[in-house]
This record gives C-alpha cells, sequence and structure tokens, in this order.
C-alpha cells in the first residue's frame, strides 16, 4: 500500500447518514430509557464522540476508547481497543461496556454482531460535515447517554459559536484563498484532498476555496496538478511523521516550488482530530484556520 | 535434485522418526487448543468455565458469549486455514519441486486479492438487494471466486493436450499475477480511505472475524482438499524422481497433478477467503518438517497440517493477547515470528535444505 490513509478522514454519503440516523433514534431512544445510571461503563468508538462525551461532562462514565479518540488528552489513559475498523469482539468485551458509542463506520461487521449478541448496546453516531451534522452527533449522543438536558444546553453553544465563526470567517468570492490540504508526502508525492472530505467542508467554512475540485476523497496527484491547482496555502496536520516534514522539505518539492504558496511560504498546520474531527471544537478550528489564512490578530 | 536417492529409498528409521512425529505434533496441537481457549482479552478462561460447567453452574452471558460465539469459532478457522496453508504450500513444493512454491504460485494469493478488492471497493455500487443478501459474505466469497478462479484459468494456459506443464504453469502464473496485481492497483487508487483501510488490514490477514457461519461455510470444502491432498503422498515422492520416472513407476502424472492443484486451489482458495492473507505458514511449515523429519510426503503432508495448525492458532494467541484490548493482525505475527526462526534454521543447518 504506498499511501496510508488518515484515520480521521470521513467521507460519507447523505442517504447512508439519513437511514442510520433514523437507526440510531430508534436506538437511541430506547437506550435512554433504561440507562441513566451514571458508572463508568461506555466505550466511545471515534474521536469525536469521544470529543462530545467529554464536552457533555461525561468523560467520568467512559470505560475505554478507540486508536482515533485522543482528545480530551485524559482520555489517553483509557485502555485502548484498537483502530475502529478493525475491532477485536474480545478485546471490546473485555473492557467491560455495557454501551458502546460510535462513530459512522465501525467495524468489521462480524465484530458487531458478536458484539451485539452479548447484549451489549451499540449505538452508531452517524457523520455529516456540516453543522446540522455536528449538532445531531450532539443530540444523538446526548440522549444515548441520558443527559438531553446537557446537550440542549452544549448545542446551543456549539450552534451559536459556529454561526459566529462562519459570520466571520464568510468573504467575497474574488478574495478567498485557494488551499490546498495536503494528507501526506510520502514518497515525494503529495496525497491532496479533492471534494466531499472533512478537509474540503473546513476549508470552504474557514472562508477559503479548495485549490483542487476535479476529484472526490484524497488521492496522490501529479507534481504538474499541484502546480495547475496554485494555491496560496498549503494546509496540513500537525503531527509527526510524514506530516510534520520540514516547511523546507516541503517548498523544495518540486511540486510545490511553483506554487504561489512557495512564494510566500504559506502553511499552516492543525491538529488532525481539531480540523477533520466535525465535533465540538470545529468552530475553534473555523476560526483558527480563517485567522491563519488571513492572518488575522497575528 | 540430489534428493532422489533419499526418497527411493527412504530410510527406516526416519521414517518410523517421521510417524512418531505425527503424534508429538498431535499432542503439541492439542495443548495449542487449551491454550487458545483459555487466553484472550478478557479475564473468561477455559478452566473456570469448565469448573462452572462440572458444578452445573450456569454461565454469564459474557463466558458464553466469549467461549462459544468468539474463542470456540476462532479456533476452528485458526485450525482449518493453518492446516490448509501449510498442506498446500508441501504440496505445491513437491509438485513444482521448488522449496519456494508456496500456495500463492498457483495464482490463488493474486486471485483471492483481486476479488477481495473488488468486493471491498466496488461492492457498494452493488444493487442494494443483492448487498442486502450477501452482507458481510461478499468479500470471501468475492476472494474465493478470485482465487479459484484464477488457479483454473492457470491451469487451462498450462495444459495441452492433456498434458501440463509445470513451467509453463509457473511462468503464467508469474504473468497472471502482475495483472492482478496492477488490476488491484487501478481499485487502490478509486477506493477511498476507509476502503483503503480495510484492504491494508485484509491483506495483513486476521481470524477476528471468525464466527460459526464463516467456518462452516469454509470447512467443508478445506476438509474435503485436505483430505485429498493426503493422498498425494506416494505420488509426490515419486515426482521427485522427475515426471518421466514416476510416470515409469506406475504413477499417473497427469492425474495426479490436477488433482494436487485443485486440492490447493480449494483449500488455499477458502482459507484466504475466511482469514485474508496470511503469510509464511505455507512456506516455514513444510520446510521445517523437512528438516526435522526428512522430504518423504507420505508423513510430510499429514504433519505439515498439524504443525500448520498448531502454529496458527499460537500466533493467533499472540494477536489477541500482545497489545489487548487491540489487536495486531495474525499475518504481522507470522511473519515476525516465523522469518527469524526460520533465519536462525537455515543459518544452523546450512547447504541441508532438499525437496
Amino acid at each position: 500500500m504506498r499511501h496510508w490513509p488518515s484515520k480521521i478522514a470521513f467521507r460519507t454519503g447523505l442517504c447512508a447518514a439519513l437511514c442510520s440516523t433514523f437507526l440510531a433514534m430508534a436506538v437511541s431512544a430506547e437506550q435512554s430509557a433504561d440507562t441513566p445510571q451514571a458508572q463508568a461503563d461506555v466505550l466511545s468508538i471515534g474521536g469525536s464522540v469521544t470529543e462530545i462525551i467529554a464536552a457533555l461532562g461525561q468523560e467520568h462514565r467512559l470505560k475505554a476508547r478507540d486508536t482515533t479518540s485522543s482528545y480530551p488528552p485524559s482520555v489517553a489513559d483509557l485502555p485502548d481497543v484498537g483502530y475502529m475498523r478493525a475491532l477485536s469482539p474480545e478485546g471490546v468485551l473485555s473492557v467491560g461496556p455495557s454501551l458502546i458509542l460510535t462513530e459512522e463506520g465501525a467495524g468489521p461487521p462480524e465484530a458487531l454482531d458478536v458484539i451485539r449478541a452479548a447484549n451489549v448496546a451499540l449505538v452508531e453516531v452517524p457523520d455529516a460535515l456540516s453543522v446540522a451534522g455536528i449538532l445531531r452527533k450532539i443530540e444523538i449522543v446526548g440522549e444515548t447517554l441520558g443527559v438531553p438536558e446537557h446537550a440542549a444546553g452544549l448545542m446551543a453553544e456549539v450552534e451559536a459559536d459556529l454561526v459566529a465563526a462562519l459570520a466571520d470567517a464568510e468573504r467575497p468570492e474574488d478574495d478567498k484563498k485557494r488551499v490546498l490540504f495536503v494528507l501526506s508526502t510520502q514518497g515525494g508525492k503529495i496525497n491532496a484532498s479533492g471534494t466531499g472530505t472533512a478537509a474540503d467542508a473546513l476549508i470552504r467554512m474557514a472562508g477559503g476555496v479548495n485549490a483542487v475540485s476535479d476529484y472526490e476523497g484524497y488521492k496522490q496527484i501529479t507534481d504538474e496538478a499541484v502546480g495547475l491547482a496554485a494555491p496560496d496555502v498549503i494546509l496540513m496536520m500537525d503531527r509527526g511523521g510524514d506530516h510534520g516534514l520540514a516547511d523546507d522539505e516541503l517548498f523544495a518539492m518540486p511540486a510545490v516550488q511553483l506554487t504561489p504558496a512557495a512564494q510566500t511560504r504559506s502553511i499552516v498546520r492543525m491538529d488532525g482530530l481539531l480540523m477533520l474531527g466535525f465535533g465540538p471544537r470545529t468552530a475553534q478550528a473555523v476560526q483558527m484556520l480563517n485567522d491563519a489564512l488571513y492572518a488575522k490578530g497575528t | 535434485m540430489t534428493v532422489v536417492s533419499d526418497i527411493a529409498v527412504a530410510p527406516r528409521d526416519q521414517l518410523n522418526h517421521a510417524r512418531a512425529l505425527h503424534w508429538v505434533l498431535a499432542v503439541a496441537l492439542g495443548l495449542a487448543c487449551l491454550v487458545n481457549l483459555q487466553v484472550g482479552a478478557t479475564d473468561v478462561t477455559l478452566s473456570s468455565v469448565l469448573a462452572k460447567l462440572a458444578q452445573g453452574e450456569t454461565l454469564s452471558q459474557i463466558e458464553r458469549v466469549v467461549l462459544f460465539d468468539i474463542r470456540l469459532p476462532r479456533l476452528a478457522m485458526g485450525i482449518l486455514v493453518g492446516a490448509a496453508l501449510a498442506v498446500s504450500g508441501a504440496a505445491m513444493q513437491g509438485l513444482f519441486r521448488n522449496p519456494l512454491a508456496d500456495p500463492g504460485i498457483v495464482g490463488v494469493g493474486a486471485g483471492a486479492g483481486l476479488g477481495a478488492i473488488l468486493a471491498i471497493v466496488l461492492g457498494a455500487l452493488l444493487p442494494v438487494w443483492m448487498i442486502d443478501r450477501a452482507g458481510n459474505h461478499l468479500v470471501p466469497f468475492a476472494a474465493f471466486l478470485g482465487g479459484w478462479g484464477s488457479t483454473i484459468l492457470l491451469y487451462r494456459v498450462s495444459t495441452r493436450h492433456g498434458r501440463t506443464s509445470v513451467a509453463t504453469m509457473l511462468l503464467a502464473g508469474i504473468a497472471l499475477g502482475a495483472l492482478a496485481g496492477a488490476l488491484s492497483g487501478i481499485l487502490v487508487y478509486i477506493a477511498d480511505d476507509r476502503q483503503l483501510r480495510d484492504l491494508t488490514f485484509w491483506g495483513l490477514g486476521s481470524l477476528a472475524g471468525a464466527s460459526w457461519a464463516k467456518v462452516l461455510s469454509a470447512a467443508p470444502l478445506i476438509l474435503l482438499s485436505l483430505g485429498t491432498a493426503m493422498m498425494l503422498g506416494r505420488g509426490l515422492n515419486g515426482l521427485a524422481l522427475g515426471e518421466a520416472t514416476a510416470a515409469h513407476i506406475g504413477i499417473n502424472v497427469q492425474r495426479m497433478k490436477s488433482v494436487a492443484i485443485l486440492a490447493v486451489a480449494g483449500a488455499t482458495g477458502a482459507a484466504v477467503a475466511v482469514s485474508g492473507g496470511i503469510g509464511f505458514i505455507g512456506i516455514v511449515v513444510p520446510h521445517l518438517l523437512r528438516l526435522a523429519s526428512g522430504p518423504d510426503h507420505r508423513t510430510l503432508l499429514l504433519n505439515s497440517a498439524l504443525l500448520g495448525a498448531t502454529l496458527l492458532i499460537l500466533a493467533d494467541v499472540i494477536a489477541r493477547v500482545v497489545i489487548a484490548p487491540a489487536e495486531l493482525p495474525i499475518g504481522i505475527v507470522t511473519a515476525v515470528l516465523g522469518a527469524p526462526v526460520f533465519l536462525w534454521i537455515l543459518l544452523k543447518r546450512r547447504g541441508l535444505v532438499e525437496l
């Protein structure tokens, strides 16, 4: 496998989201009726779901998490049941959850079947890259955990923050910067975000234009296409390894050299989960990216 | 091959030695099964469950699910897959008279990989009623069809006038592998991130998806293929003398070839379909046994089945406890443990590997 895709890059069809929303609503309605007790018995799978649980003040109920759950930092102390697409049924059961809250796309399906057979409630929280999608996630998590009033408060707060951040980030179409989201630069090849990704959604929300709109998802693109995309700014995830490639090396890459971003050495690095998680901190991410793009307050 | 004389007049004590090894390996397999059922991420153990059952107590739901729905099907699948891979490896090395042959040589691996990738990437494009019907079985089914189909294709390509050329099959297998690899590459390119992750994990292999349904769907084919392969011992011994000589001593070479190839395609195809790509068992196990008890296929095939099953279920124990509650893909464990051990043995016994 030439490239290693980001674990927190989510793309979902609207249809799938709708279907699972109804499913989750049915399950969550059933759940909230009989599990309001507050003991540590929840397994959270998916970075944004864990964030929402913590933001609802329910972190004490978490018993374990998955690899993608890295915020708040305190959850790092919880047992890690592995990557959400490759769960081991016995591993999941070994942490003894009575409720599993998971982001859309946990698996494999066989593992979920066994977990359901062990009478562990499993609620899937649908993912959607929009303000409404974030609010919906909070609502479902809140209902499932039996704290709808906390959820209502958090939703109002998050919505107000998002609306304000979006209004603040709004700019005339001809004044928007072109942003290239680079997922990785493995082997000297740029793997960039096309449309339909969390990165694409965030760039648009933060008042930028995705420099690549020819394809969906994350793909390696040729050096010439990078030049053609002419990004004003390069956006990357701020974490070790490949993503932490020093600026010098990045701007020395032939693909990048020709871009306006290289001339002005414009690069923005942000935490991956903050940027792509579409959880309670997305307003903050929008603001940060907008500030970084248009050099506000710095 | 210089081993010819060894096989033709296999030393009696070596044969007895290899037969004694049957029992040793059978006991080892039994012990490995107990370990496999005893250990896991949860603190459910076989001993505590047996103690409860002996006292007539009822099991808790978690004990029932962990032991009967998770560990037992996983154990059964591990035994089937380990035996299938090891026996297929032994049979292929004998048939091709090539120490590097593994089940993949008849195109099963490449074909199954292509099938799995097709199902993972393009499965979502199928009409909804088909997805509903196929459910979780889509990937295994596609992998099996891919593996089986590519073997049949290879067999047809290398058979002329009722005679199969092993050399042609070897070369055609390389070409077919390259083609399947390229097609897989195209699919990898259009896959999204989640599908890429699924592909990566599939390629590393795992017994984590084991279920009784999977065991039951793979068992008949694997058992039938293994049973057939067990009868090839004498024929493979003869073939080590060369095709012409084998024919002269009364072996129906062509029939044996087709039976061996079909058995291997069946066993490996089914194994790969339910567990993904688990490497190394097919190569290492037969060679270990040849070093330990000689190259006589009459004992090698059964010993391979026993040792392959034992090693795979022990590797599975490691895979699931070492980073519990998460779990390593088993292909990583077999390679990380198998490769150094194999290298060490080769160094120690330099120049002694023979077929």
